[in-house]
């Protein structure tokens, strides 16, 4: 028997290279106050995390101080709230911050938290070309899928640019800007869809940043090298491994072809990873965390497309915001991938594979037609509703498929037989729960800042942004020298929506697809239900009307848009105006419409001020027989004080079966005439 | 017949939103009880001047819209004027259903009355409801703003509604030049070319407008009624030219007045909705039963003055529900 010599080399193993270097291991967190913040960061670090991941709650990302009327009952629920320079300090107190990698989840105030941020270590005594960390300050995925822009499109590519040119020359270890896909996937989008717009956005910044005329070649050469990607990675791990080699290929060819990068390192795809959480289900929660592990593998398998950076949901993602044990068990994932198994100790092993250049290749095709077809639009920012239409019709979709069982949801269209959990009895418990004395006590410091810092000081350093705002100069060393002098978040964020004024992004849910032919049973489910629809006119006297409301800050607009498109296709007249609106214009609408039924959707946690607030309003306009029903992240106790306050239905996400919803919805509303 | 309260109507003219909504719904009632005191209420309406300027905004989905109603309105609103919003999307075909998204577009102080219709069984067009609702809110306000999807021949009903008609376009909007050059689709009163933030495209955009305008076919109106339909630039985004935009439709106004078109106009306009209603309830045939579009005519100058256009509709369709069955 021929020997073949290559068969007496040891297999290549840890002995013959040095094992990978993990990615950065994060967890995204930040709660209540920037104190009780500052605690659980360093819990999280003394557990082996390598990274801060900063959630900031929706008054900071919309730019409110606490004590707006807008951000009431928002404080420090989803995020922290940081307020001016002394919040800043207090989270990052005990953090060495020239040696920490910070992740900061901010966009449409991006530029003023990077502002905070650079004067807190000025505090410490750590010089700007220390710090590293990221900025994710992309506004596009904000009006496409994430929801917290604030201005329009052209001032705030105007912002990212300045946050990129100041720091290529001031903070170089800054990644300015975290172009996002994760959001787009959230959103519904595919992986054709979730590359072509993240890279049609990267264009726009690019574009932006060469035309302002502040760089010079090698600088901007610089800031193509420090732009990076904040990705998803679904459960079709595969498809996922094959997403993100194209993706880097596609970088690679653009940033040379487009920017004429030479220097091959500068446009290496360099990106973080936040795993799906959209098919992260409240049935049987328990199966999240095999979720979570394959996703995971989706970003770190392959060697050429491994993520610099991770951080995973928790088992308990579709109840509510997890608490330390569970986000424990998700850094716990990723320190088993990478120091238990021998992931890291391998060149990539994709290499050769015809399989998965197959559809690395197909995918890079689709992608560039995608690419090609918005630029001719004019490119990202007049695609705009395009794009958003092209996500929602895609998520309705995703929502066909599992209503008609298409698309496999173990626990939830299939395998639905279950022991009792151990880990999860259907009640509040398993979730964090954020102390509601948090935000009086943030409101009071909050005051006790303003009422102590110097008046004259933050005057005259809010006059030189103005300033420098209307000269068209870079907005970050005015915002510096705000931050050092108490200005707050609320003050900075007004005195740019006077200049710049303010946004609202498309709904996309005009142009979406009628719902195609779905498969025998749902289809015949669908046509009842619009018989039914056409039937309720002659008890309502006409046509069917409901209205969708999303109350408060709150960005999650899935639900909502499905339900809207959902009540269309079911034969409904639907009122469907956004996100982020007040319990006062909701209602003003619920009259001026003359609905007969009122839909809310909040996911934020903020239903138990905002609902109530909304039936109120009602109650004064004399439309309390105009029936509410209530959808989201709702806690089965939270549920039962809802309904008690004279809400009709609520609904979860357990309720995937929309014409279920929908033939309710058409009950209540009969009910109420 | 009951008469609607007066104090119903003294607060329906004061443009009390809570008494509007209730009357709106009202119109749209098709139960016979709600319909015969739907009647009597505009009847009673009817009475008081209808002194609203009707704007109709129309032009193809995505060019601005409800954009540009959003910038008209706080001008009005500062000048104190009660202005109105009805905006009209399209109906799904397939399901009946229809997605209303006009008033998230817009900017609504609290002082506005803003209303959306599915256009139903109208091709892109204005369903009687949306009619019967200008009809109501001309008696209790200044200024109603109509938004009708609009591209080619469907957005002929605005037509027979609105004062004024504006076509909205936005560069690339070729077709659209194309229905007005070939006749196709009748002049508006003004045309505004939307997106204008867009210097290079916007000055191409006036062109070919003005250029389509002038090669349209034109009947030549009587001396008196002649109006040059202005071309206007503008940009709902920067607010460029949204001032002029306001000045033309101030202007138009006017000349209504001036040259007493206006009451004119409108009763053509009634009469034209009139017999295109009989047209879709009962067709061709029901409209010959009724001695055609002549007949129609004749019906309609003899019905009593003080009756709304929406009882006279619908007395004639009952008319025609009687000669067809006892034939
Ligand atoms: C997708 C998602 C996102 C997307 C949203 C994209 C978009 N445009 O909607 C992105 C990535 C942008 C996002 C961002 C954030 N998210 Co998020 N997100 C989710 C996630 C994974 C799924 C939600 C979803 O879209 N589901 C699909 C839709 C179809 O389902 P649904 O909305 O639940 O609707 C169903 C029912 O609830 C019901 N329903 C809902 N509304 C209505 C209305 C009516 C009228 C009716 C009848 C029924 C109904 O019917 C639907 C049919 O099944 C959830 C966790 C989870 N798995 O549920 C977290 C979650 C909602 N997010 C959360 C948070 C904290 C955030 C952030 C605020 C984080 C931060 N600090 O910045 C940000 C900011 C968002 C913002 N601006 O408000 C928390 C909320 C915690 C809480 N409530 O206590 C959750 C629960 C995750 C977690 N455990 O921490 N998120
Ligand atoms: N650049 C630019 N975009 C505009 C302008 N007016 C409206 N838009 C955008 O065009 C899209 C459609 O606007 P909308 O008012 O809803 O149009 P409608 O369908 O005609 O009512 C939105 O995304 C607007 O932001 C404008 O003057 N300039
Ligand atoms: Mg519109």
């Amino acid at each position: 028997m021929d020997t073949d010599r290559s068969e007496d080399k040891p297999p290549e193993r840890l002995q013959d290279r040095p094992k990978d270097r993990p990615w950065v291991m994060r967890t995204y967190s930040g709660h209540s106050t920037a104190r009780a913040s500052n605690e659980l960061y360093r819990l999280n670090l003394s557990k082996g995390q390598t990274g801060l991941s900063v959630a900031f709650d929706l008054p900071t990302q919309t730019g409110y101080d606490s004590d707006h009327a807008l951000a009431r009952g928002e404080v420090g629920k989803v995020g922290v709230p940081i307020c001016h320079i002394g919040d800043m300090e207090t989270l990052f107190a005990d953090i060495p911050l020239g040696q920490m990698n910070t992740s900061m989840t901010i966009n449409g105030t991006a530029a003023w938290l990077l502002a905070l941020y650079i004067a807190a270590a000025e505090r410490q005594g750590v010089e700007p070309q220390a710090l590293q960390g990221t900025t994710q300050n992309d506004i596009v995925k904000e009006y496409l899928s994430r929801g917290t822009y604030i201005f329009p499109p052209e001032p705030s590519l105007r912002l990212i640019s300045d946050v990129i040119t100041y720091t290529v020359k001031n903070v170089p270890k800054w990644n300015p800007v975290n172009v996002c896909s994760y959001h787009l996937q959230e959103a519904g989008a595919t992986p054709v869809q979730e590359v072509a717009y993240a890279l049609c956005t990267a264009i726009a910044v690019l574009d932006t940043v060469r035309a302002s005329g502040r760089l010079d070649a090698a600088e901007f050469t610089a800031a193509v090298g420090r732009i990076s990607f904040f990705v998803n990675s679904g459960v079709r791990f595969i498809e996922e491994v094959c997403k993100l080699r194209a993706f880097g290929q596609l970088w690679d060819e653009l940033t040379c072809e487009r920017y004429g990068v030479d220097n091959p390192k500068l446009r290496r795809f360099r990106y973080g990873v936040q795993v799906n959480s959209l098919g992260l289900t409240e049935a049987q929660p328990e199966n999240n965390i095999p979720r979570i592990v394959l996703e995971a593998l989706g970003v770190t398998l392959s060697k050429d497309a491994r993520c610099r950076a991770m951080q995973l949901p928790a088992w308990n993602e579709a109840l509510g915001l997890p608490r330390p044990w569970d986000q424990q068990w998700s850094l716990r994932i990723q320190q088993i991938l990478a120091f238990e198994t021998d992931l890291l100790e391998y060149g990539d092993i994709f290499e050769g594979s015809t399989v998965v250049e197959g559809k690395t290749s197909a995918i890079k095709n689709a992608v560039w037609a995608e690419v090609e077809r918005v630029t001719d639009m004019g490119g990202v920012i007049s695609a705009l509703g395009y794009i958003k239409e092209q996500l929602v019709a895609s998520h309705t979709e995703r929502v066909r498929n599992i209503t008609a069982g298409d698309h496999t949801v173990v626990g939830v269209n299939k395998f639905t037989e279950t022991a009792d959990s151990p880990l999860y009895s259907g009640d509040s418990s398993a979730i964090l729960k954020v102390d509601e004395a948090a935000e009086r006590d943030q409101v009071a410091r909050l005051q006790a800042f303003r009422a102590t810092r110097n008046q004259a000081e933050a005057e005259t350093a809010l006059s030189g942004l103005r300033t420098a705002v209307l000269n068209g100069e870079n907005i970050m060393p005015a915002s510096i020298r705000c931050a050092l002098a108490g200005v707050t978040t609320g003050e900075w964020t007004q005195t740019l929506r006077d200049i710049f004024g303010e946004f609202r992004a498309p709904t996309g849910i005009g142009g979406a697809a009628a719902a195609r032919t779905v498969n025998g049973e749902t289809a015949q489910e669908l046509e009842e239900l619009r018989t039914r629809v056409r039937k309720s006119a002659a008890t309502l006297g006409r046509p069917l009307k409901v209205l969708i409301g999303k109350p408060g800050l709150d960005g999650h607009s899935n639900g909502a848009e499905q339900i809207a498109v959902w009540c269309r296709d079911a034969g409904m007249e639907v009122v469907y105006e956004g996100i982020r609106l007040s319990p006062e214009q909701i209602v003003t609408s619920v009259r001026d419409e003359g609905v007969h039924l009122v839909g809310l959707s909040i996911l934020s946690g903020s239903h138990l001020r905002l609902v109530p607030e909304v039936l109120t309003g009602l109650r004064a306009e004399g439309l309390s027989d105009v029936p509410v029903v209530v959808g989201g992240i709702i806690p089965e106790d939270d549920a039962k004080d809802l309904r008690q306050a004279g809400v009709a239905r609520v609904y979860t996400p357990k309720d995937f079966e929309m014409l279920r919803i929908l033939s309710d919805m058409v009950e209540v509303a009969e009910a109420a005439a | 017949m009951t008469q609607p309260a007066h104090s119903t109507v003294d607060v329906l003219a004061n443009f009390n939103r809570q008494a509007l909504a209730r009357a709106l719904n009202l119109l749209e009632d098709r139960r016979p009880n709600r319909q015969a005191q739907a009647l009597t209420l505009l009847d009673t309406l009817s009475t008081l001047p209808a002194s609203a300027h009707v704007v109709g905004l129309t032009g193809p989905p995505g060019v601005g819209k409800s954009s540009l109603i959003s910038r008209l309105i706080e001008p009005q609103v500062q000048a104190g004027r009660r202005v109105a919003i009805i905006a009209v999307d399209p109906s799904s075909k397939v399901s009946g259903g229809a997605l209303l998204g006009d008033r998230g577009r817009m900017q609504l102080p609290g002082q506005v009355y803003a209303r959306s219709y599915a256009a139903r069984d109208r091709l892109g067009g204005l369903s009687r409801e949306a009619f019967s609702a200008v009809f109501l809110l001309r008696h209790c306000c200044d200024v109603i703003l109509v938004e009708t999807v609009g591209v080619g021949q469907s957005e002929t009903d605005i037509a027979a509604l609105a004062d004024t008609t504006v076509l909205v376009v936005q560069p690339f909007s070729g077709d659209l030049l194309q229905f007005i050059k070939a006749g196709v689709m009748e002049i508006p009163d003004i045309l505004a070319v939307n997106k204008a933030d867009n210097q290079e495209l916007a000055q191409k955009a006036l062109a070919d407008t003005q250029a389509a305008l002038s090669l349209a076919r034109r009947p030549v109106p009587p001396e008196s009624a002649a109006w040059d339909s202005p071309v206007l630039a503008v940009s709902a985004t920067t607010n460029l030219n949204i001032d002029t935009l306001i000045q033309a439709l101030g202007a138009h106004w006017q000349h209504l007045q001036a040259t007493a078109s206006l009451e004119k106009k409108r009763a053509a306009q009634n009469l034209e909705w009139g017999i295109g209603e009989i047209v879709h309830e009962v067709g061709q045939r029901g409209l010959a039963a009724l001695g055609g579009v002549e007949g129609v005519r004749a019906a309609w100058h003899q019905q009593p003055a003080h009756w709304s256009v929406v009882r006279k509709l619908s007395v004639l369709l009952e008319d025609v529900q009687y000669r067809t069955s006892s034939r």
